[in-house]
């Protein structure tokens, strides 16, 4: 089943092309690896998905980006980005509690009974895999956690609001490798239930987690294909040359 | 090159030194004096009792009184607006035309001369509008002429929050406004109680704009309406400083003592604010 | 339930847009009001008459409406306060912002904002029992009620618009500059005379401008003590009156809808003009780098 389709994908920032000529899919329920140098255009294309691109006024496009078969551009905002969570690449809790940056999505989308709100919280939590270790601080700043616990409770925080998909954008690049491990973990275990995306600058990373990997460079998509086909045969050079090493 | 740099330098160093000096010292002195002066006039009975035999007796209560209501009236007009229009700059204006044309008249509303002021607020509020010599007109009046200044440091306030915490909100789900309103603007209301005090220190101490607006000397009652004219401590000051013969010397430097104190009470509680914000802060 | 909600946020963001604008609506209203009642002094008065007239008698029969005694009155109170407040303002600046050690650096920077936030009321107070007597005094006069005794309160005044303005500017400079000139070998001073200065000197321009631009419309100390006698000035140590000072001084008496009240908005036009004037090219030296 396809969730997001994108064709012939164009997009400008004021004078600058930084996707050229993109067509490809996501297949519902898997974990798609994106990878390729900086200003590859492997964020702006992550940024399409739930329409972060529009926030910047020099921002155009032309092509078309579908998600369960609809123009992303004609569901309603706020709907598409609840349905669409995005985790960044630093840690970035709001400056609430633990217990409020997981509550905010929730409240602000009209969910007032402060049972339901505590359960959802909950629920997070535990899906992140940090409730043990918060829940007894509940109402302490978020600013309090470690680097990898402020991470996952960003997690926690997007599972709150009930997405279907999750964007990754490179979320390990501040945390040390115990943290990085627990937050694959995560993605591994969150895959059966919500499609992944993860942008990420470490190609080893995308081969341990993605079930296909999508390489860009410049702003073109080189090639997508299953990850392990990718990491032992890739069909394009370029493709080869970057997973060597070669050039990054 | 001069053959002893060094020697220049010092030289140059003095210089300066003075000059900061020459700034710094007479405003020490300033505020000495009016202390030294003042301080003995200034009682209860002073501070709460209405005037008498035109000043040469009696107490600046209603001039207290008056400061106070047009001060306030300042507030309530000039801080909605002045929040409302630093949202929009910082929040939603584009680079265009327009924001370019917002930001000049900023620039202008904060550069025009006081007495202006007070023309445009007779022109305005007491003839056109018909609202007469009265706190609303002396109000109003004083309110745009701070609205610069809410505005500008409502707005700083606002762009000092991380954009990421906008990101964040939006990326859950939440609209713009949400998000302004539920991260943004609480995040900056130090800044934003900082800039609003300060205004209500400049609006207290502004005599041109409530000339012609709402003062009067000597009212035999407090205000009892907006309607109604209302006595001011500046203009206050300047009455008693120039045009009633034979009023004690400490009498006037103790008007002056209380209009100082109230000004500068203001800015340092802003200041305490900011600073201690600052502190706190916890991003 | 979000269609009340979107409904209720559409009607709020056009407040705030609406609010946005508010200050372009103000600037707006005020030239009009000021137009309205200020040029309805022509039909008395030909405007070179007005601009040029060597006399201002505007309440006798028939009224004398000429104001440059007034526009005398105000350049050399601004010219006098200028010469006295930029070269003590910028020194300080460059003081403050380049050699005072630390804590003093704060003490010294508190010190100018006390002073801006002195009312001008209470600056005029103060000229009127200290300044003008020793005015007086110490130059013989009859009165010391003079454009000098204007000039040096209103420096006071300045200063502070001048000393922070220009001390940004100085900040603004990037630490390159200086590095670059000490790698060199140069002294501090010279570091300051010869790149630090001219590095920033639209910022400085800007903080001169914006400084006498508030002199020009200082209007309570300078009526305390310039003396207010509206005739044209021969020299800083007489008497004289400036344009703000005439309307403050004389729009209580004015009836409403005379030639004198018509020919006050006029003045107010005028001021109002070359405050924008100056207001926008400050603004312009001020942004030149961004």
């Amino acid at each position: 089943m396809v969730k997001f389709s994108v064709e012939a994908l164009d997009i400008w920032f004021g004078k600058t092309q930084a996707l050229k000529h993109v067509t490809m899919s996501v297949r519902e329920k898997e974990i798609l690896s994106v990878i390729g140098p900086s200003n590859s255009g492997k964020t702006s294309f992550l940024r399409m998905l739930n329409r972060f691109n529009e926030e910047n006024p020099e921002f155009r496009m032309s092509g078309v980006v579908s998600m369960d078969g609809r123009d992303v551009r004609k569901i309603d905002r706020e709907t598409l980005r609840r349905k669409i969570g995005m985790v960044f690449a630093l840690p970035l809790p709001l400056p609430l509690s633990i217990f409020d940056n997981v509550a905010y999505g929730p409240r602000m989308h009209g969910e007032r009974d402060n049972r339901r709100v505590a359960q959802i919280v909950e629920r997070s939590l535990k899906q992140a895999f940090i409730w043990d270790e918060v829940k007894d601080r509940l109402h302490e700043s978020a600013f309090k956690l470690s680097g990898g616990q402020q991470q996952r409770l960003c997690i926690g925080r997007t599972l709150a609001v009930g997405p279907e998909v999750i964007l990754f954008d490179e979320p390990c690049s501040g945390l040390d490798p115990i943290s990085t491990a627990k937050v694959e973990e995560t993605m591994m275990i969150l895959k059966k239930d919500y499609t992944i995306i993860l942008v990420t600058n470490n190609v080893k990373q995308a081969a341990r987690v993605g079930d296909r990997t999508a390489f860009f460079l410049s702003g073109e998509l080189v090639e997508l294909d299953a990850t392990d086909k990718m990491f032992t045969a890739p069909s394009d050079k370029r493709t080869d040359d970057y997973i060597r090493g070669k050039f990054g | 090159m001069s053959k002893h740099p060094l020697r220049t330098q010092k030289i140059a160093f003095f210089l300066l030194l003075v000059a900061t000096l020459l700034i710094v010292v007479p405003v020490g002195l300033i505020v000495v004096v009016i202390i030294q002066k003042g301080w003995p006039a200034v009682n209860w009975q002073f501070l709460s009792e209405m005037p008498r035999q035109g000043m040469r007796a009696g107490g600046i209560f209603p001039a207290i009184v008056g400061t106070l209501y047009l001060v306030t009236g300042a507030i309530l007009f000039a801080l909605p607006i002045g929040l409302l229009a630093a949202v929009y700059l910082s929040e939603y204006a584009k680079d265009n035309i327009l924001t370019r044309s917002i930001k000049l008249a900023i620039v202008n509303l904060a550069g025009v001369p006081s007495v202006v002021y007070g023309l445009f607020g007779l022109a305005l509020f007491v003839v056109f509008f018909k609202f007469g010599a009265s706190i609303l007109s002396g109000s109003l009046t004083l309110g745009i002429m701070i609205l610069p200044l809410i505005i500008t440091a409502s707005r700083e306030a606002l762009e000092a929050v991380p954009y990421s915490f906008r990101e964040v909100s939006l990326s859950l789900g939440a609209s713009k406004w949400q998000t302004i309103r539920h991260i943004v603007l609480p995040n900056a209301i130090p800044g934003i109680i900082t800039g609003t005090i300060l205004g209500l220190g400049r609006a207290a101490g502004e005599t041109a704009p409530i000339l012609f607006t709402v003062a009067a000397f000597y009212l035999p009652r407090l205000p009892q309406s907006v309607f109604d004219q209302a006595m001011a401590l500046p203009y206050h000051l300047y009455v008693i400083s120039t045009q009633v013969p034979n009023v004690d010397e400490k009498v006037r430097y103790g008007t002056a003592l209380v209009l100082l104190s109230m000004v500068l009470l203001m800015n340092l509680v802003a200041i305490i604010i900011r600073y201690r914000f600052r502190k706190k802060k916890k991003w | 339930m979000p269609m009340l909600r979107k409904f209720k946020e559409f009607v709020i963001e056009k407040l705030i847009l609406l609010c946005g604008i508010a200050s372009v609506i103000f600037v707006a209203l005020i030239f009009v009001f000021l137009l309205k009642e200020g040029l309805s002094v022509f039909k008395f008065v030909r405007i070179g008459e007005f601009l040029a007239g060597r006399s201002w008698y505007p309440i006798s029969e028939p009224a004398q409406l000429g104001i440059l005694p007034l526009i005398l009155g105000s350049l050399w109170v601004t010219f006098g306060a200028a010469v006295i407040s930029v070269p003590i303002g910028l020194g300080c600046a460059v003081y403050i912002a380049e050699i005072a050690p630390g804590r003093t650096k704060e003490v010294l920077k508190g010190g100018i904002e006390l002073l801006a936030a002195i009312p001008s009321v209470v600056l005029g107070f103060i000229g009127m029992v200290t300044l003008v007597p020793l005015v007086k005094n110490v130059f013989h006069l009859s009165t010391g009620l003079t454009g000098l005794s204007g000039s040096i309160i209103l420096a006071f005044m300045a200063m502070p618009t001048i000393v922070s303005i220009a001390e940004d500017a100085l900040y603004a400079v990037p630490k390159s500059y200086k590095e670059g000139a000490f790698a060199l070998g140069a002294t501090h001073w010279q570091t300051i005379w010869r790149v630090l200065l001219p590095a920033a000197s639209s910022g400085i321009v800007a903080a001169v401008m914006l400084g006498i631009g508030r002199v020009i419309g200082e209007t309570m100390a300078v009526m305390m003590i310039t003396g207010n006698s509206a005739v044209i000035p021969r020299g800083l140590l007489e008497p004289l009156r400036t344009l703000t000072a005439t309307i403050a001084a004389e729009m209580g008496e004015a009836v409403v809808g005379s030639e004198h009240y018509f020919a006050l908005f006029a003045i107010g036009i005028i001021l109002f003009i070359i405050s924008f004037a100056i207001n926008v090219t400050a603004d312009l030296f001020l942004h030149k780098h961004k």
